[in-house]
């Protein structure tokens, strides 16, 4: 049976050949942090827990002096790019195509067919091990049409890697924080204080405070990944899923876009709100805010009438 | 009862609003937390190793980038472009409108650096934006031109947030699923990144009459300020 542990290894190596790229390359810091990172992925599952918080603790204290930059590895130049662009065509997007292509209609093939009598795949793991071997496809794909040097992808995702740097594991840490906050109790502390605020069974108005807090959080943070293991925590999964009895998968999905609604409105998300009015050299830095408010507020509306009909008139 | 592990929300909200580097925050935050609820030391970092440990998924999609370099590599962003491109001549209102939804489809099937300000709006749709404005409506004011690019970078915004999320291997959605299971719900990507179709329609529609709006509006300034 493959199992998530298949996936662990294909990542790790990915991580692990960055490593030796990056130590190549005489980036000290980048090579330590994707070495950690694929020790974590190699060896996770039969590390202490002890040892896996101590890796954890490593990445941090690698991330947290900032010695992790981006690179340039040779690549193409603008001009050549655009000459294979010209030659290539849409075909040029194909390869990238193979991956959902892969995990989708393997996913839809797999539970809709005999197949999934096979036990070939960890139960509810099949999409994204799918997705993993679509990954592998989808590059033997590209280099036997594209012939490029062996090393080409592997640098050209060194490239991208570490324009992302640290920020690759903030879900996952912002995951484990989730993971934290409901064994150290948040979920009830915050169940048993809102059970007080919100009026006795109205699910509308949790459903409102919820989107509106996600929206809230994201504006105050700029980082709606941040505000959902808190919103989960607090309202999310004590309240509308536990107390409420709403189908989870909705509230969860649509939560993070009420989130998103709020990276709309706030100059904190400076990556997508102030830096465009800088490279568009607007005069008013918050010019791309303004554009968007007019969108965010009615699709935050939506989302909380979406959460509404979705997880609970429709579920129960 | 003992209120005292919410001090780790309050953490997380202090220290991203103070922009500390996040993965700090988050840490600190956990520690914090754990310690309050009367863990100790050695027991707060079993914890967060073994939390971080169950959810290495999450990270998992990153294995997606040796695909999209080597496709960049070949003029992958160029391509992008010259699909963009090749809606020249049409209106503002027009254009944009299809580039939100090229934005949307793109990254709903896993591609959400095709796009972006600094490779796609700044040097293309920005302009091109601005061009078509001035081709249907005569010269802009600076405040007409303004709002012109401003609401190119926001198409380009609103394009990735609602589209990207449909794409089930991505970070938001594993995390997602990450925080429901630890919280003792297990649910599948599909399952969660459907849920994201909804509101991706809802976008589409809203976004895209904002921007007609805004043509509509720019043409019945100037029928105005001529009567």
């Amino acid at each position: 049976m493959i199992t998530y542990e298949w996936l662990y290894w294909l990542a790790g190596a990915f991580f692990a050949g960055w490593a030796v790229l990056s130590l190549r390359d005489g980036r000290i810091g980048n090579s330590a942090f994707w070495g950690v990172l694929a020790a974590s992925f190699f060896l996770g599952s039969h590390l202490s827990d002890f040892a896996n918080g101590v890796l954890v603790l490593a990445l941090v204290a690698i991330a947290g002096t900032g010695a992790i930059k981006r690179s340039a590895p040779a690549t193409t130049t603008p001009e050549e790019r655009s000459d294979y662009s010209a030659r290539l065509g849409n075909r040029l997007f194909a390869p990238a195509l193979i991956v959902p292509v892969t995990a989708v209609a393997g996913t839809l093939l797999y539970n809709y067919t005999p197949l999934e009598q096979t036990g070939l795949f960890e139960a509810r793991r099949e999409t994204l091990i799918l997705f993993g071997i679509g990954v592998l496809l989808a590059l033997a794909a590209g280099m036997a049409w594209l012939r490029p040097p062996l090393l080409a992808p592997a640098e050209e995702g060194r490239r991208l890697i570490d324009s992302i740097g640290w920020a690759a594991i903030l879900p996952q840490m912002l995951a484990a924080l989730g993971a934290v906050f409901a064994l150290a109790g948040v979920g009830d502390i915050i169940g048993g204080l809102a059970g007080g605020v919100i009026p006795q069974g109205s699910i509308f108005l949790t459903v409102v405070v919820f989107a509106l807090g996600m929206a809230l959080f994201t504006i105050i943070m700029g980082n709606a990944f941040a505000a959902f293991p808190v919103m989960a925590a607090a309202i999310g999964i004590p309240l509308l899923v536990e107390t409420y009895g709403g189908n989870p998968a909705v509230i969860g999905a649509v939560g993070m876009l009420a989130g998103f609604c709020g990276t709309l409105l706030t100059p904190m998300a400076a990556n997508f709100n102030i830096v465009p009015a800088a490279l568009l050299e607007l005069k008013d830095q918050n010019a791309v805010i303004r554009q968007q408010i007019g969108t965010a507020i009615p699709l935050l509306l939506c989302n909380i009438v979406i959460i509404y009909v979705g997880a609970f008139l429709l579920w129960n | 009862m003992n209120y005292w592990p919410l001090m780790g929300i309050a953490l997380v909200v202090i220290g991203f609003a103070l922009r500390f580097n996040p993965l700090l925050v988050v840490v600190g935050a956990a520690v914090a937390t754990g310690l309050l609820a009367g863990l100790d030391p050695a027991q707060v970092v079993e914890a967060l190793g073994k939390a971080f440990n169950d959810n290495r998924y999450i990270s998992v999609t990153w294995i997606i980038l040796p695909v999209i370099g080597l496709l960049e590599r070949y003029g992958l962003q160029q391509r992008a472009r010259a699909v963009i491109e090749g809606v020249r001549g049409a209106t503002m209102g027009k254009l944009l409108v299809i580039y939100l939804g090229f934005r949307q489809i793109t990254a709903a099937l896993g591609m959400k650096d095709i796009g972006g300000h600094p490779q796609a709006v700044r040097p293309l749709v920005a302009p091109m934006a601005e061009a078509a404005a001035e081709k249907s409506h005569g010269s802009l004011a600076e405040d007409e031109r303004e709002q012109v690019k401003a609401m190119a970078a926001a198409t380009d915004n609103v394009g990735l947030f609602f589209g990207e999320d449909i794409f089930f291997a991505i970070a938001s959605i594993l995390l997602i699923q990450g925080v429901f299971e630890s919280a003792g719900y297990p649910l599948t990507p599909l399952q969660l990144s459907v849920w994201a179709i909804p509101t991706a329609i809802c976008a589409f529609i809203i976004h895209g009459w904002r921007i007609t709006a805004l043509d509509r509006g720019l043409g019945q300034r100037r029928r105005s300020t001529r009567a």
